[in-house]
């Protein structure tokens, strides 16, 4: 079997070759520890062929987490052979990665890709002589017609294995000395192969590689000083030298291979001018979002959910095979176990899935065409203040509807300190779900006036923007912000079968690896509701059964004892505690549960939505304004949906990450709701108490987490040196 | 002389030196700003910042703090 690593950058069409190559024959799980994707697959005629994906880099730099994953791959699993995607339109930068995969002495077969765009542009490339300059086989191809694909998997095949001569790129006088010196050190402490790739590697101050060789401090000194003497030659810092170098010697290259033709603008080009114009970008990027979420939310979305949700699950699934457990004498808690929660769980797993490839189909649209780094380029001015991406929007959006796609959504964000901290803010943003709870206290409790609804967006965006700053400082997200020098890749016609296909993906990714956690806590969650200790019928002692009402339920006597710990928040009693609960289950069961435990006549969640709030009086009962509003901050913030979870616990791909995501969520649902409450009866007059010292310690606490310089890494900022004397 | 922030949008000019240091400037220089190549300024985002540069035949977005560090000529 021949292992082959698909490398290339981000945009060279590496996942129209990855699909051309292996179609079906692909899997796709997550690098150990890390949210990043891993692909791999078989070559579809030839199953000896193994292919690994590696992610989209544009160097090897031991920087981003993308290029320390692909260069431990090339280093570690020592792959047979590498094939390097690299796009003709944009030879220069592509071939700067392959200067660096060349160096590591892997053998390399080189898949010059979008040919067809350099032709058409009038340019053309001489790949003999590219092939004869980099002395590796380079084999033009086209990955969406599916052109040139047998001529390189045989050149590949070709080079596996093969002892491959040094790739022979000379650097300047001073370098080749320094790279000749360090060489001799280190020589006996890495492979003879690997000796020329380290020791450049050295002579960058490439920490993470430094690490790899375990060279005694002396040595390092002795390096250092080598070091100090090229950069003093040539009077810049080394590891500057080596990418200037690099580059000059690519240019080199290509003005021999390459004759430009010097048309004028390409349709890409005409395309921007308009797309970010000065004053069109706005108005269209409006439109754009406005029509994602439309299409994705509003429409096809809400009513593909709606179906799966009601009328697959509830009526033709649920109702009937309710009904024929009956008929049939099905024990009680057997029928309700499998109707209620093992269908009903698998329904709220399902019923996501329909809105969620419809996103999933738009997002990937957007990716495909290019738009997304426009997004990105537009909206990344607002956002980096708060620590986020500027393609944050669009989860942030999507969550407005509904925060499982919204958390999905965060996929399209490159960096994973970016992405980790969009997935634990993005459920703030009030979804769907969590307006009729917003709706019922604003028409029951502060008879229907207008601010309620608006403020509960100030209070979630408030929370999105306060955790954003927050978070920004601290250890795991300090520092490690992805430098935004990003491509603005060229538009093109989206290549449906990518497009339909990622979408596929991640719908099945959110199935299997959500599905499960929303599963379990479905079915608990059931249970808890559902059986209680009840008097014995007998008339002696208690029994544990199946309640008839929730009130008797193991969750109701929970609530109880739990309803003491919201006593500061001013919503303590049980029933409060007991819908907050139910509300993880999916958040309108909020007003559904408060219906049931406070005896509304009818369907309390109904009610809200026809606006007879006359009806739902009952409710508004235990309730102050000041109590129910602290409740709803409550309630918006703290933990989401066990479906959410499930979303958070997918993207975050660790335990861990998504404990310390909710957890976060549920203590600053409970900093702020307190402080909303313990304020607001120091304003009515109650006087100073116990709560409200608690209340003005945790608003220093977070001005002071607002305040405080970032946390800091020194460590990672020394250099090499300081490394070696320690 | 002068820094890339500083350039005038529609005009080219040649870069001199990247200041700064660890990963931002290797990312500005892995991503083909280096000693001598020559950058377009096309234009700014519609908010103002960041900027969308044409280097090596390419676009690039780069923040205007992150252009400060760009002396160019």
């Amino acid at each position: 079997m021949i292992t082959a690593a698909l490398a290339g950058n981000p945009n060279s069409g590496k996942t129209t070759l990855f699909n051309a190559l292996t179609g079906a024959n692909q899997r796709v799980g997550n690098w150990p520890g890390v949210t990043v994707d891993k692909k791999e697959g078989w070559v579809k005629k030839d199953r000896s062929l193994r292919i690994i994906d590696l992610p989209g880099i544009y160097s090897l730099s031991p920087y981003t987490l993308e290029e320390v994953i692909s260069r431990d791959f090339l280093l570690d699993e020592k792959p047979d052979v590498v094939i390097n995607l690299v796009d003709a339109s944009n030879i220069e930068r592509n071939l700067y990665l392959t200067t660096q995969i060349l160096d590591m002495g892997i053998p390399t077969v080189i898949a010059l890709n979008m040919m067809d765009v350099v032709r058409k542009a009038g340019d053309r490339i001489d790949t003999k002589k590219l092939s004869q300059s980099l002395g590796c086989p380079v084999v033009e191809i086209s990955a969406l017609k599916g052109e040139g694909l047998e001529d390189l998997l045989r050149e590949a095949a070709a080079a596996a294995g093969q002892k491959k001569a040094p790739f022979e790129r000379r650097f300047s006088a001073p370098v080749e000395q320094a790279l000749e010196k360090i060489g001799a050190l280190i020589a006996g402490a890495v492979p003879e192969e690997r000796r020329r790739w380290y020791s450049i590697k050295f002579f960058e101050q490439d920490a993470k590689a430094a690490e790899k060789t375990g060279l005694a401090p002396e040595a390092l000194g002795a390096i250092d000083k080598i070091i100090k003497e090229g950069e003093k030659a040539l009077d810049d810092a080394s590891a500057s030298i080596i990418t200037g170098e690099s580059y000059d010697y690519i240019t080199g290259i290509t003005s021999a291979c390459i004759k430009k033709s010097r048309k004028g603008l390409s349709a890409s080009d005409k395309i921007d001018r308009v797309v970010t114009n000065k004053w069109l970008a706005l108005p269209i990027f409006a439109a754009v979002m406005i029509f994602v979420y439309y299409i994705s939310v509003t429409t096809i979305g809400a009513i593909v959910t709606d179906f799966t949700n009601d009328t697959l699950f509830g009526s033709w699934i649920m109702e009937p095979l309710a009904g024929w457990f009956e008929e049939i004498g099905t024990a009680g808690w057997l029928a309700s176990l499998i109707v209620d929660g093992i269908i009903g769980g698998v329904g709220a797993v399902l019923g996501f899935v329909p809105q969620m490839l419809v996103l999933f189909l738009m997002l990937s649209l957007l990716e495909d065409v290019g738009y997304m780094a426009r997004v990105a380029f537009i909206m990344d001015r607002i956002f980096r203040r708060f620590g986020l991406s500027g393609k944050t929007f669009i989860p942030l959006l999507i969550s407005s509807g509904c925060g499982v796609p919204g958390v999905m959504a965060s996929r399209t964000i490159e960096s994973e300190r970016d992405r980790r901290l969009t997935v634990m803010t993005t459920c703030f943003v009030p979804c769907g779900a969590k307006t009729p709870i917003v709706a019922m206290i604003a028409g029951a409790v502060f008879g229907g006036v207008w601010w309620v609804a608006p403020s509960a967006y100030f209070v979630g965006l408030g929370a999105v923007i306060i955790s954003g700053l927050i978070l920004k400082k601290t250890r795991p997200f300090a520092g490690k912000a992805a430098p935004f020098v990003m491509e603005l890749p060229s538009y093109h016609v989206p290549a449906m079968g990518n497009v339909l296909r990622s979408m596929g993906e991640r719908g099945w990714s959110f199935i299997k690896r959500a599905g499960t956690i929303i599963l379990m806590a479905s079915i608990v969650v059931w249970f808890f509701s559902s059986f209680g200790f009840v008097p014995a019928e007998d008339g002696g002692g208690t029994s544990f059964a199946m309640v008839e009402e929730m009130d008797e339920s193991m969750l109701a006597v929970a609530g109880t004892k739990v309803a003491v710990i919201f006593r500061p928040l001013g919503f303590g009693f049980w029933q409060a505690t007991v819908a907050s609960i139910m509300g993880l289950v999916a958040k309108e069961e909020v007003v559904g549960v408060f219906g049931v435990l406070f005896g509304v006549e009818g369907d309390a969640l109904g009610l809200v939505e026809d606006g007879d709030f006359g009806a739902l009086s009952p409710i508004a009962a235990p309730f102050t304004m000041l109590t129910a509003y602290s409740f709803l901050v409550f309630n918006l913030l703290c933990a989401p949906c066990f479906a959410a979870m499930g979303a958070i616990r997918r993207e975050m791909n660790s335990g861990k990450w998504t404990a310390f995501a909710i957890s976060y969520m549920c203590v600053l649902a409970y900093a702020a709701a307190l402080m909303f409450y313990q304020f607001g009866i120091l304003i009515a007059g109650a006087g100073f108490s116990l709560g409200s010292v608690v209340a003005i310690a945790v608003l220093a606490l977070i001005i002071w987490l607002l305040v405080k310089p970032a946390w800091t890494e020194k460590k990672a900022a020394a250099p090499l040196a300081a490394e070696a004397a320690r | 002389m002068g820094n890339l922030r500083q350039v005038e949008v529609g005009s080219t000019v040649k870069v001199v030196k990247i200041n700064g240091e660890g990963a931002l400037k290797r990312r500005i220089m892995d991503m083909g700003i280096t000693k001598g190549c020559e950058i377009f300024v096309r234009k700014s985002a519609p908010l103002g910042d960041p900027l969308e540069v044409q280097v090596r035949g390419y676009e690039l977005s780069v923040r205007k703090a992150d252009a400060e560090l760009i002396e160019v000529e």
